[in-house]
């Protein structure tokens, strides 16, 4: 077979090797979205927090050791589910930091005593502004934090029991480890 | 005929108007979930439109913020709304979102390292099909008018040879 005839099959090459591409991307989470914050610090706030009006907390507060910040809410289903998970993590010595997002008071604190408190601090965000400015779509979302205030991965959406062991407790280990990581950027979930 | 056309006429109209109605009210509807933000200058107000109509709204599938009723998005409305209100500029809006919510709230992606294939692919494309169809067309222009070669011209003359032997032959026969 000549040169000119096995130009013919340059198409048929193309179209499959596209088919093949395209199909093997219509397995894809259509709601996996890349994090906009990885390796960013920890947007500025300054909010009371659940059970003092009065407090007011900012930034600084994930300062000195890594955290778990999760975004929930008690309008939030899968918030509910997601609460044994946070408790195992608690349990764990990890820093448990709360936000609870577009909420009132009575309803978060209710939350709270009927589903377990795994935090030891819950920022309080009824008009979502923190919410905002980490990019939060809905709840719930997590972040895990380093020692400088820096966000090193971002989970959207509910944590399984197998996330907690498998992406959750290694990365807190790998961020944990001083200046070890902090060339590589997480992916997120 | 005329008996014949109302019948068909009168219900006709009929639907219609139902389904206007219909339609009226799903319009409705649908503006009611989506809240209006009011600028003194008609400028702003068509800047917000625009900005509202190509920023995607993170949290549906496909909407951009200024058609979905779904929280996140009237949050962003009301930012947009507040910026542009604060003097900012489309571009700094655009930031403002792709910094909590990433590039893909962006309904015109940026040209930058990862989308320079989808920017450039298509006009690749028509380039790639142009100098084909060229060349194609130039080779065959070439062949038209070239003269024959002399070990062409005699393979020519022997195949024009043997057919009038052939339909000699032929004729002879018949």
């Amino acid at each position: 077979m000549n040169v000119r005839r096995l130009v013919l099959f340059v198409p048929l090459v193309v179209v499959v090797g596209l088919g093949a591409f395209l199909y093997q991307r219509l397995d894809d989470d259509p709601y996996a979205r890349d994090s906009a914050l990885l390796s960013r610090p920890f947007p500025e706030f300054s909010l009371s927090t659940l059970g003092d009006p009065q407090a007011r907390l900012d930034a600084s507060l994930l300062k000195g050791q890594v955290s778990l910040v999760n975004v929930w809410g008690e309008w939030c289903p899968t918030c509910k589910h997601e609460m044994p998970q946070l408790l195992d993590l608690a349990s764990r010595d990890v820093h448990m930091v709360g936000v609870d997002y577009k909420d009132t008071r009575a309803k978060g604190r209710q939350f709270l005593e009927e589903f377990g408190n795994p935090f030891s601090v819950n920022l309080f965000d009824p008009d979502g502004t923190l919410g905002f400015d980490l990019g939060v779509y809905g709840a719930p979302e997590t972040f895990l934090v380093d020692a400088e205030g820096v966000i090193r991965y971002h989970h959207t959406g509910y944590i399984r029991p197998e996330d907690v062991r498998d992406v959750i407790l290694p990365t807190l280990e790998r961020i944990a480890k001083p200046a070890a990581g902090a060339a590589g950027e997480e992916a997120s979930s | 005929m005329k008996s014949v056309l109302r019948s068909f006429a009168i219900p006709l109209v009929q639907a219609l108007v139902v389904l206007l109605f219909l339609a009226w009210l799903a319009a409705g509807k649908a503006q009611a979930a989506i809240e209006v933000h009011q600028f003194n200058n008609p400028v702003l107000q068509k800047r917000y439109d625009s900005l509202t109509a190509a920023l995607r709204c993170p949290k549906c599938q496909n909407q951009a913020i200024g058609d979905s009723d779904s929280p996140i998005a009237g949050d962003m409305r009301q930012n947009v709304a507040d910026l542009l209100k604060d003097g900012r500029s489309d571009s700094e809006i655009q930031n403002f979102m792709v910094a909590r919510f990433g590039e893909y709230v962006l309904y015109n992606p940026r040209l930058d390292g990862r989308t320079w294939l989808l920017w450039g692919g298509p006009a690749a494309l028509i380039l790639i099909g142009l100098m084909i169809v060229t060349l194609i067309v130039r080779a065959r222009r070439r062949a038209r008018v070239r003269a024959l070669d002399d070990d062409e011209q005699a393979r020519l003359s022997a195949l024009l040879a043997t057919h009038r032997e052939v339909s000699r032959d032929a004729k002879e026969r018949s």
